[in-house]
């Protein structure tokens, strides 16, 4: 069971990794929506895997370790708050750069002709 | 007791110039010299017992567990330096006061200048040595506000900025230096360091801790090569060189380096380093003070000059050098204090400090003339002076040296080159300005200057005079008790007076004073040959290599960083990989000792749909509404994993979270682009991406596996075990969340709260385009909303409230709480947004979502004050249990409340960033359809 839910951390992990990678910004979210999954279920798991074990007192013989929840539970919220932050701030950059690049330009091109240009500035 | 008021006492008239500004320039500069005035007097009355020998200490805890005491003592080296640090400031202050325009502004420099008096008198009296730097990198940062007082000139700023980067950064050195003899010596105390030296000399540090201590020291006292700071410097108002650049500031490196001569002295080490180093400015500064225009440079240059005699006396080992040091510590700031005095009258009257138009002015202020030139021959070192008497001693002690073996004959040989050239700087000072002709074109006419403009110059030349007439009475305790606390042994038998006989000292002076003479009437055609080398501004090679440093980074910085995001967040995934990945090449076995979880086929389906779900997300990214199909799979199979394994207030969480997530992104979804290419990047990036992805997640996949199968020691048996007794719930994680780690989550919800206002911001006054159709050109619907939507979500309202109370309510004992119940209860109001509409809303429920975070916050503070009246520690939970007829025994805790802000504050953040963006929605449309 250990393994099976090391490797759904695993594929979430790549995929939201390959989402954050992308040059739009709707992916991105995407990727960080799966990267957050990812991240609270490596540290729920840093209190093991027990089954019917959970904290409540009085209910179980073998209880879990209620500390790693609590920490995951506000990450959750947190979590929440965040991805609803990077949405609202592609929506803005999306009305007043025109575009919904992360880059705020078109293309890669776009980004290395001004670096280029701001390079020549420089050294005259 | 009496030391600390000497410091706290021009500590507190820091704002004595500040609160008098307005009371005439006078009243403010009386109420300035008053604290000053006060702390010498504490001082002077400490006199007997200094000169007996004893120390005054006082000494109060500040922070015990890093050693940091605030500690101050007072002891004959720590006396001298007040004596000079407040008389020279008490004259200084009346210096100014005729020194300053009309324009300039009198409470800055004033505040400014006891500023600096505080941190100076901070450095002396200081016993801690963490404490000490601290008021050395004060009066860095004093001296810089007092350099570029006249901010509107571009060379005072230049040379402030100068100042403050060269001492900072001997400061900074200085620090490591300190911070290492505090790890040797195993405490921070100066006294009891002082008393270690054998252990910091024999230690494995002392090298790099010399080179640190002696780099910090060099900078501040002006020493080649770092001397390059203090002329320009001298961009400040001749009161301020007059102190700090010539009196006190700079002396603090030489004070520091007599502070811990017992400690790091007695080593070849140090004799070499510091007698080299002093020889070389005492040369340099002497030469190059010859060939100044500006009568400022040249006793700047001068200055250097001195101070680096200063080191060489305190470089050569012998006892009796170090009180050659002290005593010329004495001599130096008092003529040299009077002759910038002097310059400054000069300049205030005349207009100018060029000694080329400068000349003849004997005929126009002969009190000032007199007085500068009885100062410019204590420079000199002419018999009667102060300045011979230490000037014959370090001579005296050159002859007595062997720092360079069989060659130390040139120490002697060199410093009578360098008093030969003092001489002839100093005849410089007196023959050119006063006489030689008539002056040339200055802008004024010069005149005496006003009365008591001049009683600080006449007070310290008699000084000089008083000094240099009879030593052992003017200064001989005063000198005994100092050269005592700089060596921290007996003092040798050392004799103040004129005349010693016919030796070789005197023939030295004699020798100095006839080849001055020389170098000063042959002084053309030195001035030629100097002419022939290119002059270095000191200021353009800084500014120079500092601009020249700031490109460089700014070269690598827009390497590493060219804006784009993409390619930021590239390389640092790249890092993050690297590091995460290079410790599990160690790890031998990745599977550990835990027993594990047989696994059965629904667990392997679950993970199956997941994985393919999040490949399907992937898939589908530029598709969009298929994307969150696939996403919403992913959460609802990682809120089911939570329920699984042991933990239903994180699957409750997860599950209400994943509800209001979609539905933000389906209104996200509206705003942004509807049409996107299907490959956003070429092919090559794709694999890239891949592949950097891939490597990612089987690496934290691994940690993952690595960890679970590994055996758990945790610190929440604690939690167990005091959860109920201490915290009054059964449910550990809530009381976790509301009890143990409360002020965590109190941090929690606040960020929450932020980032809602933040979006709230981030939506104001946005200018959103509205897409009429959706991507397939179909227009869309007329229709505002379901009915058949409305009436279900409108009677499902009071249910859905019902429950989020039983979470709420049972959240101490059961799963639940102020989080869940809080989105639960948001998504039953959202509900109702979306089958009613923004106005329907706003007229039936009126809350100023801001407004409920804020009472959600401050209920929960409120909650946590609110124990502090019980005498318990913020955010402490009581309970008690009650008994009420029909209801039964119930129980009430404090922790209930705080839960109660954490539930509105959720609330708040939550309807706060869905109603606003559904907002835009709504009111767009209105206007599309009235068209």
């Amino acid at each position: 069971m250990e393994f099976s839910f090391a490797i759904a951390v695993g594929f979430l992990t790549a995929a939201g990794v390959f989402l954050m990678l992308r040059g739009q910004t709707f992916p991105v979210i995407l990727g960080l929506t799966l990267l957050s999954y990812a991240t609270n279920l490596f540290l729920f798991a840093s209190g093991r895997l027990v089954i019917n074990g959970a904290a409540i007192l009085g209910s179980s013989e073998n209880y879990t370790d209620p500390l790693p929840q609590a920490l995951v539970l506000t990450a959750i919220v947190i979590g929440f708050a965040m991805t609803a932050f990077v949405i609202i701030l592609a929506i803005r950059a999306r009305t007043d750069l025109g575009n919904d690049q992360v880059d705020g330009r078109e293309s890669a091109l776009d980004i290395s002709a001004e670096y280029k240009s701001r390079k020549e500035r420089r050294e005259s | 007791m009496n030391v600390l008021w000497i410091l706290l006492l021009p500590m507190l008239g820091i704002m004595a110039p500040l609160i008098t500004a307005r009371m005439g320039r006078t009243a403010c500069a009386w109420a300035t010299a008053i604290a000053p005035f006060a702390a010498l007097v504490i001082l002077l009355r400490q006199t007997p017992k200094i000169f007996a020998g004893e120390v005054d200490t006082w000494w109060q805890e500040w922070i015990p567990s890093l050693g940091l005491n605030l500690s101050l003592h007072l002891d004959g080296l720590a006396y001298l330096f007040a004596l000079l640090i407040l008389g020279i400031g008490l004259l200084v202050i009346l210096y100014a006061r005729y020194y300053l325009s009309e324009r300039d502004s009198m409470p800055q420099f004033y505040a400014s200048l006891i500023f600096f008096m505080t941190a100076m008198l901070g450095v002396v009296l200081s016993n801690n040595l963490i404490q000490l730097w601290l008021f050395w990198e004060l009066t860095s940062i004093s001296s810089f506000l007092l350099i570029s007082y006249w901010s509107y000139r571009s060379d005072a700023r230049k040379g402030a900025r100068m100042a403050l980067a060269v001492t900072g950064a001997g400061g900074l050195a200085l620090l490591a230096a300190l911070l290492l003899i505090g790890h040797v010596a195993g405490t921070y105390e100066l006294r009891e360091v002082l008393a270690m030296g054998d252990t910091l000399r024999f230690s494995d540090y002392y090298p790099i801790i010399l080179v640190l201590f002696l780099l910090g020291t060099f900078t501040k006292s002006a020493q080649f090569p770092f001397h390059f700071w203090l002329p320009h410097a001298m961009a400040a108002p001749t009161p301020v060189s007059s102190y700090l650049h010539s009196a006190t500031m700079v002396k603090a490196g030489v004070f520091l380096m007599a502070r811990f001569y017992p400690v790091l002295a007695d080593t070849d080490f140090w004799f070499i380093a510091v007698s080299l180093t002093g020889m070389a400015t005492l040369l340099v500064g002497a030469y190059t003070a010859l060939f100044k225009h500006d009568l400022k440079g040249l006793l700047a240059y001068s200055t250097i000059s001195h101070l680096g005699l200063i080191t060489l006396l305190l470089g050569l080992g012998s006892d009796l050098a170090a009180v050659a040091a002290v005593f010329h510590i004495i001599n130096h700031a008092v003529f040299k204090a009077s002759l910038f005095m002097a310059a400054g009258i000069i300049d205030h009257e005349s207009g100018t400090r060029d000694m080329r138009k400068l000349n003849g002015l004997w005929n126009y202020m002969p009190i000032t003339a007199t007085l500068a030139m009885v100062a410019a021959a204590s420079m000199a070192g002419v018999p009667l002076l102060n300045g011979f008497l230490s000037k014959e001693m370090m001579f005296a002690e050159t002859l007595r040296q062997d720092t360079l073996g069989a060659l130390s004959w040139w120490i002697p040989l060199l410093a009578t080159i360098g008093g030969a050239l003092a001489v002839a700087y100093s005849l410089r000072f007196m023959h050119d300005v006063f006489f030689n002709g008539e002056p040339i074109d200055l802008p004024k006419t010069p005149h005496e200057p006003p009365r008591y403009m001049r009683v600080p110059v006449e007070v310290l030349v008699v000084l000089c005079l008083l000094v240099g007439i009879f030593p052992q009475f003017m200064v001989g305790d005063l000198l005994n008790a100092a050269s005592g606390a700089v060596l921290q042994r007996p003092v040798p038998e050392f004799s103040l007076s004129i005349w010693h006989g016919f030796n070789v000292p005197l023939a030295m002076s004699a020798a100095a004073v006839t080849c001055g003479a020389l170098i000063y009437i042959n002084r053309r055609h030195l001035f030629q040959f100097q002419g022939q080398f290119r002059e270095l501004d000191a200021k353009l090679i800084f500014e120079g290599a500092v601009q020249q440093l700031v490109q460089r980074m700014t070269a690598v910085h827009e390497w590493i960083e060219n804006g784009s995001l993409q390619r930021a967040m590239f390389l640092m995934l790249l890092l993050a990989l690297a590091m995460m990945a290079s410790p599990l090449f160690s790890m031998l076995a990745v599977e550990g000792l835990r027993p594990q979880i047989p696994t059965n086929w629904v667990v392997t389906f679950c993970t199956g749909l997941l994985i393919v779900s999040t490949i399907l997300t992937v898939w589908w990214s530029h598709r969009r509404l298929r994307a969150l199909l696939a996403l919403s799979v992913v959460g609802l199979i990682v809120s089911i994993a939570f329920a699984y394994f042991s933990a239903p207030d994180l699957a409750l969480t997860q599950l209400s979270v994943e509800v209001v997530t979609i539905l933000l992104f389906l209104l996200a979804l509206f705003f942004l682009p509807q049409h996107s290419p299907a490959l956003d990047s070429s092919l090559r990036v794709i694999v890239r991406d891949l592949g950097v992805a891939t490597l990612f997640g089987s690496v934290v996949g691994t940690i993952c596996y690595a960890m679970l199968t590994r055996p758990l020691t945790s610190i929440s048996d604690f939690f167990l075990a005091n959860s109920k007794t201490g915290g009054g719930g059964t449910n550990v994680v809530n009381v976790i969340l509301v009890d143990f780690r409360g002020f965590d989550t109190l941090g929690e919800i606040t960020v929450l709260g932020i980032a809602a206002l933040g979006i709230y911001k981030l939506l104001a006054r946005i200018a959103l385009a509205m897409p009429s159709a959706d991507s397939n050109g179909i227009p869309w619907s007329k229709e505002r909303r379901s009915v058949l939507l409305a009436l279900v979500s409108q009677s499902l309202l009071p249910l859905a409230l019902l429950v989020s109370m039983y979470i709420f309510l049972r959240g101490h004992n059961m799963p639940g709480g102020g989080f869940i119940a809080g989105l639960i209860t948001a998504i039953a109001l959202i509900q109702q947004y979306v089958a009613h509409g923004v106005e329907w809303m706003k007229e039936r429920m009126p809350i100023n979502y801001q407004a409920l975070i804020a009472s959600g916050l401050c209920i929960a503070i409120l909650s946590g004050v609110g124990s502090w009246f019980f005498g318990h520690n913020f955010l402490k939970t009581w309970y008690d249990y009650f008994y009420l007829p029909g209801v039964g025994k119930f129980e009430l805790a404090s922790a209930m409340v705080f839960d109660l802000g954490v539930y509105l504050t959720v609330i708040g953040a939550t309807l706060l960033i869905l109603a606003n963006l559904g907002k835009m929605t709504t009111s767009e449309r209105l206007r599309a359809g009235d068209q």
